[in-house]
């Protein structure tokens, strides 16, 4: 890594957050073991809710890649990608990112395990998945809250930040790490 | 969802039936659904130590302290609203939230803010610029700590789980500027049927 200010972030922000929040919930009297449990509860409940869907996006992308459509999709839209400087391996990511949240975390899953977590690929990945958000999801959601139809430019500016949160990932991740 | 999921199946079992390669199609999805179970037994104990602490967070009032300094950042944001405590109120607690990923607490706010600009909206069924600021900066929102992220990294093995995070900030920052850009220039050009909510009050606020 070439930035000294990143590589320090990166290894004491963990620690420092679990200090931080320690610290704060015994300054504030909250009983801090038992909403650690409930809090891990609910992250079972977290695990079992994607893991359906997981196991349906899993299944399907990998039948989708070993009859070779992935490829073909990827070899048509690699070179558009690769103007904006996204590596191609990531087109399927930038595609179902907007549309799925356990979508894209099967996606980044599938490609940690192709790739390695710690390739530029995989870098690529992780930032993107944590940069973005699902999109149509969201909007439908809060939209939906108040009956309002006519979202006007709402999608057509939360996808250009989207695209700029990709392009972004890519660079900045050859820029810290190297390709 | 329905389509892509179904497109993504039957695409790639016809493929695998004209490229001659149907038994290594059924291969993987059979492999890749036991994969997608020991993915999720991979997952469940960070996401269970990361779900714990953040609900400590939550049960300490975390929220409110940040949203206070994100009161400052964003009111040149939403002009729209100035003087208007209740909507700008929810919308910092919604965003506050979900940067310290509580997104479980995040929700409410947000339903509770598109409630509050609906009220200030004249056409109901149409957004206002305050809304699409709203959702597009919800959208693109920085995350403190990216748990799911760090969860899948540490689950592949990474030698530094944590590694991503400033990238992560970096990379989301710029999709919010480039979100809050792209919504400034959009509402001068899509009026899309919208009585330019705010300018009168804009006019009148420029006038006092």
């Amino acid at each position: 890594m070439k930035y000294p200010l990143f590589t320090a972030i990166s290894v004491y922000v963990l620690p420092l957050a679990v200090l931080a929040i320690l610290g704060v919930g015994l300054a504030r009297k909250v009983r801090i073991f038992e909403a650690f449990t409930e809090g891990a509860a609910e992250g079972i409940s977290t695990v079992t809710r994607i893991l359906p869907s997981l196991v349906g996006i899993l299944t399907a992308i990998g039948v989708f890649r070993a009859s070779g459509a992935l490829d073909a999709l990827v070899g048509l839209l690699a070179p558009a990608f690769r103007s904006l400087g996204i590596p191609a391996e990531a087109i399927p990511l930038v595609l179902m990112r907007p549309v799925s949240g356990s979508a894209s975390l099967a996606i980044v899953a599938d490609m940690l395990r192709e790739y390695g977590p710690d390739s530029y690929v995989g870098r690529v990945a992780c930032t993107m998945l944590g940069s973005t958000e699902t999109v149509f999801y969201t909007l439908a959601v809060y939209y939906g809250s108040v009956g309002i139809r006519n979202i006007r430019y709402t999608l057509a500016a939360a996808l250009i930040a989207d695209v700029a949160g990709a392009v972004a990932s890519a660079l900045i991740c050859a820029l810290v790490f190297g390709r | 969802m329905n389509y892509i999921w179904a497109g993504l199946l039957a695409v790639g079992f016809l493929a695998g039936i004209l490229n001659g390669r149907i038994d290594e199609v059924t291969k993987a999805a059979f492999s890749s659904a036991g994969k997608a179970v020991e993915l999720g037994i991979g997952l469940l104990g960070i996401v269970c130590l990361w779900s714990g602490l953040m609900k400590i967070m939550e049960k300490s009032g975390v929220t409110n302290f940040i949203a206070r300094a994100a009161k400052f950042i964003l009111r040149p944001v939403f002009p729209d609203l100035e003087g208007n405590d209740k909507a700008m109120g929810a919308i910092v607690m919604n965003l506050s939230a979900n940067f310290l990923g509580l997104g479980n607490a995040a929700t409410p706010f947000g339903i509770k803010a598109m409630e509050e600009l609906q009220k200030l909206n004249r056409k109901k069924d149409t957004a206002t610029d305050a809304m699409c600021m709203f959702l597009v900066l919800n959208t693109s929102a920085l995350q403190l700590i990216p748990t799911s992220v760090i969860a899948l990294r540490s689950e592949a093995g990474s030698a530094a789980p944590a590694e991503i995070i400033p990238c992560i900030w970096t990379a989301s920052l710029c999709a919010a500027i480039a979100g809050i850009l792209a919504a400034r220039v959009l509402m001068q050009v899509w009026q899309g049927g919208q009585v330019s909510l705010g300018s009168r009050e804009r006019g009148r606020l420029m006038k006092t």
